[in-house]
């Protein structure tokens, strides 16, 4: 596979097994951090550490677990590191730490974690693993993101975007003149609306692939059809002119 | 302690901060969930009686036992494993008790464990500093506001089923959509206290 397709295999993954819009997993989190973009990515950087080392953790751990009580294990394991989340948002970024409030402790019960956890983690290496995790983490700040920037954008008519770790502003831009913009995208209608159209956006898409590969499916079938009765008749001809010579 | 102070927990945790609406939790079962009217009332019972006994439980264990330790900041990973503990608890004394409740429920005792309003509700009666009677009404007032939610979105679904939907918006994402609207309605309780 050359680097562009692995690149374009990327994002149509990332698109297609989307934790968020795929499988509509850690979708509360999703819709209450993506007010704006600092929030995301402070949330989603928060996330991928978690998934990371909980993905490492367990794969290392998940051959002597005794099976009855692999769940609470798992889920003890997060929440340590989820504790150690918000100690560190805490103590470096107190800010972002009480924007985030509760859904920081939230992220234990974020589907996602578990879900790779239970589904992915346990039967396979540390490196796959940690780098599955990061996939993840990813695709989940990615999704934050892209519900993030049109919230903001239609909220507030601001793209801005600051360090989520020191506050300090990187950049600001007026994209709607003030008393155009749209409050209701900083609300919590803005965040069921914005997500139902992305994740209405990326079911469309998902299905023009199958449809593609079902349309080619259909092609294929149709031309090797098409081939095994041209076979048939040179046979037949074959057949014909064979008896004719003989006759 | 007065009376309309527990009315106040109640309207707010039912109707004005209603958790599915206003903090967007307990989404997962939201939407896997509320597709049958049978199936919401009783996952929303189930969630119910989990978030009392595990709220109350987690608020005595915070205060007779993480407080006087000084080891607070292990409040999360002694809350989330009672969680896990009360739910296998019930998982268990249902299955023993009542195998046709079990029958019924089975699939969603145990995600209620990673249901992120039993773990906020419990952190919550902490943050908001209740004491035992406030967080035994507010344990019941905003389960209640989930099963009201999941009620409601269950027979909204039913309908939905039959109407013409575009295609790409079948199933979740025209659920948003009613969630969407929902919200705003529930705007209107704001003023009610």
């Amino acid at each position: 596979m050359s680097v562009k397709e692995e690149k374009k295999s990327f994002f149509s993954e990332m698109l297609l097994n989307n934790p968020v819009f795929g499988l509509y997993l850690g979708i509360c989190s999703t819709l209450a951090i993506s007010t704006s973009l600092n929030n995301a990515l402070g949330m989603g950087v928060s996330v991928i550490f978690v998934l990371v080392l909980s993905n490492i953790l367990v794969s290392l751990i998940a051959r002597i677990t005794p099976d009855e009580i692999h769940i609470p294990v798992y889920i003890v394991i997060i929440a340590t590191l989820v504790t150690l989340v918000g100690m560190l948002l805490q103590a470096y970024t107190p800010e972002l730490y009480s924007t985030l409030g509760a859904y920081v402790d939230l992220i234990v019960v974020n589907c996602i974690i578990l879900g790779r956890a239970e589904a992915f983690a346990c039967k396979n290496g540390v490196g796959a693993s940690a780098k599955d995790g990061l996939m993840m983490g990813l695709s989940y700040t990615f999704s934050l993101m892209a519900i993030s920037l049109i919230r903001q954008i239609l909220g507030t008519g601001i793209l801005s975007m600051s360090n989520p770790f020191t506050n300090a502003e990187i950049f600001a831009l007026r994209l709607i003149p003030s008393g155009f913009e749209i409050p209701i995208f900083k609300s919590q209608t803005g965040a069921f609306l914005t997500f139902a159209i992305l994740a209405a956006a990326v079911a469309a898409y998902k299905k023009s692939i199958d449809d593609k590969a079902a349309q080619a499916e259909k092609e294929a079938k149709a031309a090797a059809a098409k081939a095994k009765a041209e076979a048939a008749k040179a046979a037949k001809a074959a057949g014909a002119a064979a008896k004719e010579a003989k006759a | 302690m007065s009376l309309s102070s527990i009315l106040t927990l109640i309207i707010g945790g039912i109707l004005i901060n209603n958790v599915v609406l206003t903090k967007f939790l307990g989404m997962c079962p939201f939407m896997g969930v509320s597709t049958k009217l049978s199936s919401a009332i009783g996952m929303g019972l189930a969630v119910t009686f989990v978030i009392f006994g595990s709220s109350v439980l987690s608020w005595l264990l915070y205060y007779y036992v993480l407080d006087p330790l000084n080891i607070e900041y292990m409040e999360l990973i002694t809350f989330i494993l009672l969680i896990a503990a009360f739910v296998q608890f019930v998982e268990m004394f249902v299955k023993k008790n009542s195998p046709s409740l079990y029958k019924s429920l089975g699939i969603f005792l145990p995600l209620i464990t990673t249901n992120c309003v039993v773990l906020f509700v419990a952190q919550d009666n902490i943050t908001q500093g209740y004491n035992l009677i406030e967080t035994m009404v507010n344990s019941i007032a905003v389960p209640l506001g989930f099963m009201l939610m999941l009620v409601i979105f269950a027979t909204i679904r039913e309908r939905l089923n039959g109407a013409d939907v575009p295609e790409a918006f079948k199933g979740n994402p025209i659920a948003f959509i009613v969630a969407a609207i929902m919200a705003v309605a529930f705007t209107a309780f704001a003023g009610l206290v």
